[in-house]
């Protein structure tokens, strides 16, 4: 308040009486409103673009709809047509796989990161160059796979020496979808291994130290004190891979167009096939398989808040 | 960037200048360079022609154009805006966004000498509830494009038959060429040679049915259609791993001379000349009769022009359209493009493939638009994964074709 007095406004002689208004409601709720007022605009726009497309969508999920032609109100037809719709079984299906292949990043990462984390000469270079992948694009790293997936590219070779001559593994319609898995986890292994080599460079030497003293020493030091003293970064590598591997979608339009006849889709991709893709344009049947993919990631979401807040009760 | 810049001071000056008359507005998705050329060409002589007509054109990305078309023409039409004959424009037409052209079709008003009578023979394919909803203005061929030197070299000549074709592949397997070429990653590939197979099999109407959803897809009829895809795809006559290949990369098999024959449409001979054949040793030939005495149809994709109903300047639209509809000017765009006039009083290129395609076409007892065309989107996306993975695993047909008849009555209900 010093400052205040310094200014000529204020700057009131002693005979005047000051009488105070009486608190204003803005006065009385100034405490717990401002923080509102911070939050608005923010809350303004995830209401705008994230709460209200979502009803929006399990609104237009109940509609028969081609974007054009007026809507019709069908009910839950488009949830049981999905039923008996076996691409969209296909579709689930491939989706578990990739959830758990992608999951092979996490240790891949942690693998690498481990073997990166040395102090030699060069090192940083060695380290940007495994960080790579992470920076290409996934649609050139889709582009680039394909190729090199294509039996007359570099693998032709290769294959030929295995006894598989001309084996096209995208063409596949048993393996196609572990090839774009193969790409996909390309750059979310580096994705992984960074979040480790930041959390290896925080790692208490105390402890790791103390652990040394008690005569812990590879695997069990690594188990005992390393990977606890990681924990957040496992965390964070787990979450980004599970919501990599649910939204896979540009591999998949990339590489395959969810081809040969449907067998590579993923939910996120036969999405955008039914309801915005050139043969497309049946907006409430895309909605219902985008609720049924909302409707899955809620659950990982919810679990994943869950453990959060268990954790944070106990204090870690 | 220079795009961006041209579509965004196209932007602008609509907005500005929507007010003046005279300024007719096109959407097009024109931008491949041939396309492109042929277009620029076409404003420019209309402008000459028409002094008090400024043209803005709107030019889009070509896959983008497929979804900007649905946001345009409902938020801010254009005046003229490009599409696709058949049943392309039906969900266009269905919620009232297209300008029904019939007055130039049957030239009421717009007389300018005799204007579309060259064009009767692409009416039906415009023609949606007995209107008009657009002119054509360009269109190719479909048909086998084939190794002349290698059918030579083992004795081939142009199958004008079916039992002549099959001979044809089993020779040339015997010889270890693969006898046809095809890359199916997009799909589209397949349904050429289905509707080669069923029009030449079951003839047009049927054809036509069937897109129309008219008839079930275990229907026997289709089910012969299949039975003549068997002795191709059984013995193994189409290209290996045609699932994982774009249609241009099944291209290279065929130039390396590891392939002979891909039933394709006429924009593939570009990229034929480009990897090094030539008239000498490409050549093109209809795709051969199956049941004897159906009259031949052929496949023959049509590009179309239209005018949006929200339309502000319909009457320099329909001078544009008619401009388009031309014979003179339709054959100095189609010189450009490499394609076919619509106009049949237009004269082509002495090329082979076109005078080929040309003659074929005017012959032609009718033209089909290409199945993802003639079947609505969602059937037809259905049926061409059926057809690629048929292609795959010939043993699944009964299966497939159960599915494809599931998604018909839910489509066509």
């Amino acid at each position: 308040m010093g400052w205040f007095s310094t200014t000529p406004f204020l700057n009131v002689p002693d005979s005047t009486q000051i009488t105070y208004r009486k608190s204003s409601w803005w006065k009385l709720n100034q405490q717990r409103l401002t923080p509102w007022i911070f939050l608005f605009p923010g809350l303004l726009l995830f209401l705008v673009y994230v709460i209200w497309p979502i009803f929006n969508s399990l609104y237009i999920s109940l509609l028969q709809w081609d974007g054009l032609s007026p809507a019709i109100y069908v009910g839950l037809s488009n949830y049981i047509e999905l039923l008996d719709d076996e691409y969209f079984y296909i579709s689930l299906m491939n989706n578990l796989k990739w959830l758990i292949l992608f999951m092979l990043a996490v240790p891949i990462g942690l693998g690498l990161a481990i073997f990166l984390n040395q102090t030699i000469f060069g090192i940083r270079l060695i380290k940007s160059l495994f960080f790579f992948p992470f920076v290409i694009s996934q649609v050139v790293i889709g582009i680039i796979f394909s190729w090199f997936y294509n039996p007359r590219g570099v693998i032709g070779p290769f294959l030929d020496k295995l006894g598989l001559s001309n084996y096209a593994i995208l063409a596949d319609e048993n393996f196609a979808t572990y090839g774009i898995i193969f790409a996909g986890i390309y750059p979310q292994i580096a994705y992984c291994m960074i979040l480790y080599l930041t959390g290896l460079n925080n790692l208490n030497i105390d402890q790791i130290e103390a652990g040394r003293m008690d005569g812990a020493k590879g695997l069990s030091l690594f188990k005992n004190i390393i990977l606890p003293q990681l924990k957040p970064a496992t965390f964070l590598a787990i979450v980004v891979t599970v919501i990599g591997s649910l939204r896979s979608f540009d591999m998949v339009a990339i590489m395959t167009q969810g081809g040969p006849y449907g067998s590579t889709n993923v939910l996120a991709y036969y999405m955008f096939e039914t309801a915005l893709s050139e043969y497309g344009y049946r907006m409430g049947y895309g909605s219902a398989i985008a609720a049924v993919l909302f409707t899955i990631m809620m659950f990982y979401i919810l679990f994943f808040i869950y453990r959060m807040y268990q954790s944070e009760k106990k204090g870690l | 960037m220079k795009k961006i810049i041209a579509t965004l001071t196209a932007i602008l000056a609509m907005g500005f200048s929507s007010s003046f008359a005279g300024t007719l507005v096109i959407n097009t998705d024109l931008t491949d360079p041939a396309p492109k050329a042929a277009f620029e060409w076409a404003f420019n002589k209309f402008q000459e022609e028409n002094p008090d007509v400024t043209i803005e054109v709107n030019n889009f990305d070509h896959e983008g154009y497929k979804q900007a078309i649905r946001n345009f023409l409902t938020t801010s039409p254009p005046d003229v805006f490009n599409w696709y004959a058949g049943n392309r424009m039906l969900p266009f037409v269905r919620a009232g966004l297209v300008e029904d052209v019939s007055d130039i079709w049957s030239d009421t008003g717009w007389v300018d000498g005799n204007l579309t009578e060259g064009m009767s023979h692409a009416k039906k394919p415009m023609t949606i509830g007995g209107k008009q909803w657009g002119i054509p203005y360009t269109y190719y061929q479909w048909g086998v494009y084939y190794r002349k030197d290698i059918f030579e070299a083992n004795g081939i000549s142009v199958p004008t038959t079916w039992d002549e074709f099959v001979a044809a592949c089993a020779t040339l397997k015997a010889a270890g060429v693969t006898p046809i070429t095809i890359g199916s990653k997009y799909l589209w590939t397949t349904a050429g040679v289905f509707d080669y197979l069923n029009l030449r099999t079951n003839g047009y109407e049927f054809h036509m049915a069937l897109t129309k959803g008219e008839i079930p897809y275990t229907d026997p009829r289709v089910h012969a259609v299949f039975d003549k895809w068997d002795e191709l795809v059984k013995p193994g006559y189409f290209l290996e791993n045609h699932a994982s290949l774009a249609w241009q990369e099944a291209i290279p098999p065929m130039i390396n001379g590891e392939a002979a024959m891909y039933v394709m449409g006429n924009f593939s001979v570009a990229l034929f000349k480009e990897g090094g054949l030539t008239n000498d040793n490409l050549g093109f030939f209809q795709f051969p009769e199956i049941t004897p005495g159906i009259p031949m149809a052929e496949e023959a994709p049509t590009d179309t022009m239209h005018i949006a109903s929200g339309a502000k300047n319909k009457t320099d639209a329909k001078r544009f359209l008619i401009f388009l509809s031309r014979a003179d000017v339709q054959e100095e765009m189609n010189k450009t493009l490499g394609q076919l006039p619509v106009n049949s009083g237009s004269k082509v290129d002495p090329d082979p493939f076109l005078e080929a395609g040309l003659n074929m076409l005017n012959n032609a007892y009718a033209m089909a638009q290409f199945y993802d065309r003639d079947a609505p989107a969602e059937m037809a996306s259905e049926g061409m994964k059926g057809f690629q993975e048929y292609m795959v695993n010939p043993d699944r047909r009964d299966k497939i074709l159960e599915r494809l008849e599931k998604v018909r009555q839910r489509v066509y209900k």
